[in-house]
C-alpha cells in the first residue's frame, strides 16, 4: 500500500531526471495534439531511456512501441521530432490507433 | 529539453509553483514561464504568456499559432491535494486511491490511536485539530476537503475553514439526517444556502457503495467529476 500511495510512481519527469543522472540517454515524448477519440489527453508524457525503458504513456499502449523506437533516434542525434499517428498513417497496420483517433507526439532529447 | 530548463522546471514543481513550458514545434526551442519570469531560448512573447496563463487557469495544455510557427504550451499546475479529516476505515482505502489519482493526501485526526503510521503506511498524517492543520497547510482551488469522522467536534472546524476557502470540493460523510443537523450548526455560524450548495453530503456518487473501499471509490469518482466539470457547469453547480 505504501508503494501505491506514493506519488513518485506517477512522476514521469522525476523518472527521466533520475535516468539522466544515472548516465542514460533520455528522451521525452509529449502528446501535443489529438483528434477524435484518444486515450491520453494533450500534455501526457512518456519518458524513454536508451535502454528502452519507459515511464508514463502517450496512448493506451497502441503507439508506445513506435515512440520508443523514434526516441532512440532522437537520443542519438539530438534532433527533436514531431510524430503523427492515426488511421491515415502508412504505419497504421503496425502502430495505428485501435480507437480510430489521431495523435501528434513531440519527441525531444533531455540534454 | 535543455538540462538547465529541466532543472528549473523541476525546482518550480518542487516549490509547488505553477509553471508552463512553451515549445516551438518547428525547431524545438523552449522557454519556461513561472509567474512573470521567463527563461530559455524561445522568446516569451505576450501571445505566449497569455496562452500560458490560459493553460494554467483551464489546466489544459494547447498549441497556439505564434509568430514563427506553432508553439505548444504545456501547463504544469500545482499538485492536486486532498485533505481527509478522520483517520477512519474509509480513509485507509481512500488515501491510496486518491494518491493513485494524483492527489497529495494529508489525513488529519487529533485522535492519536486512529492516525497511526501502522494503519496509514506512507501517508502524511497530522494530529493537529483540523482548523489548526488547515491554517498550517492552507487550502486552494486545487484542494479537495473530505470529512469522514461525522463527529461535529472534529468535522465542523474543518468544514468552517473549507467554506471560507476556494477549495474545489467539499464532501462530508454522514446520513441525510446527519447532514441536515450539520447544516443547522453551520447556519448558526452565519453560513447560508450558497455555502451549503458547495457541500457534497452524503459524500460520494450514489453507486450503492457499502464497504469502506467502495465508498472510497464513490468519493474519488465524485471528486473527479467536480474537478473535470466544464467551468460553466461548475459555476452553475
Amino acid at each position: 500500500m505504501a508503494e501505491a500511495a506514493s506519488l513518485k510512481s506517477d512522476d514521469v519527469l522525476a523518472t527521466a531526471g533520475a535516468w539522466k543522472k544515472a548516465g542514460k540517454g533520455v528522451a521525452l515524448a509529449t502528446v501535443v495534439t489529438t483528434w477524435g477519440s484518444s486515450p491520453r489527453p494533450v500534455g501526457s508524457q512518456l519518458a524513454v531511456s536508451d535502454r528502452q525503458e519507459m515511464e508514463g504513456s502517450v496512448s493506451g499502449g497502441c503507439i508506445e512501441g513506435a515512440v520508443v523506437l523514434e526516441a532512440q533516434k532522437v537520443i542519438a542525434d539530438g534532433k527533436p521530432r514531431l510524430l503523427d499517428f492515426g488511421v491515415t498513417n502508412e504505419q497504421a497496420w503496425e502502430v495505428g490507433l485501435a480507437c480510430g483517433g489521431k495523435v501528434q507526439v513531440f519527441v525531444e532529447r533531455l540534454d | 529539453m535543455k538540462r538547465a530548463l529541466f532543472d528549473a522546471l523541476q525546482a518550480a514543481r518542487a516549490a509547488k509553483r505553477p509553471a508552463v513550458v512553451a515549445t516551438a514545434l518547428g525547431d524545438g526551442r523552449q522557454s519556461l514561464i513561472v509567474g512573470d519570469e521567463a527563461e530559455g531560448e524561445l522568446p516569451a512573447s505576450e501571445a505566449i504568456r497569455a496562452a500560458a496563463r490560459r493553460a494554467l487557469r483551464d489546466d489544459k495544455s494547447h498549441t497556439i499559432e505564434a509568430e514563427h510557427g506553432p508553439v505548444f504550451v504545456q501547463a504544469f499546475n500545482t499538485p492536486l491535494r486532498m485533505l481527509v479529516v478522520g483517520a477512519v476505515h474509509i480513509s485507509q482505502a481512500l488515501a491510496p486511491m486518491a494518491a493513485l489519482a494524483g492527489y497529495a493526501v494529508t489525513i488529519v485526526d487529533p485522535r492519536r490511536s486512529f492516525a497511526t503510521a501502522a494503519r496509514f503506511p506512507g501517508v502524511t498524517l497530522t494530529h493537529d485539530w483540523p482548523d489548526e492543520a488547515i491554517d498550517k497547510i492552507g487550502l486552494d482551488a486545487r484542494t479537495a476537503v473530505v470529512t469522514l469522522t461525522h463527529d461535529p467536534k472534529i468535522d465542523d472546524p474543518a468544514l468552517e475553514r473549507a467554506l471560507r476557502s476556494d477549495c474545489f470540493y467539499i464532501g462530508c460523510l454522514g446520513s441525510t439526517r446527519t447532514h441536515k443537523a450539520r447544516l443547522g450548526r453551520l447556519a448558526e455560524l452565519g453560513f447560508g444556502e450558497k455555502d451549503f450548495a458547495r457541500i457534497h453530503g452524503p459524500v460520494g456518487l450514489d453507486i450503492g457503495a457499502q464497504s469502506p473501499a467502495e465508498i472510497a471509490v464513490s468519493i474519488v469518482a465524485e471528486v473527479t467529476a467536480v474537478l473535470r466539470a466544464e467551468p460553466a457547469a461548475a459555476a452553475a453547480a
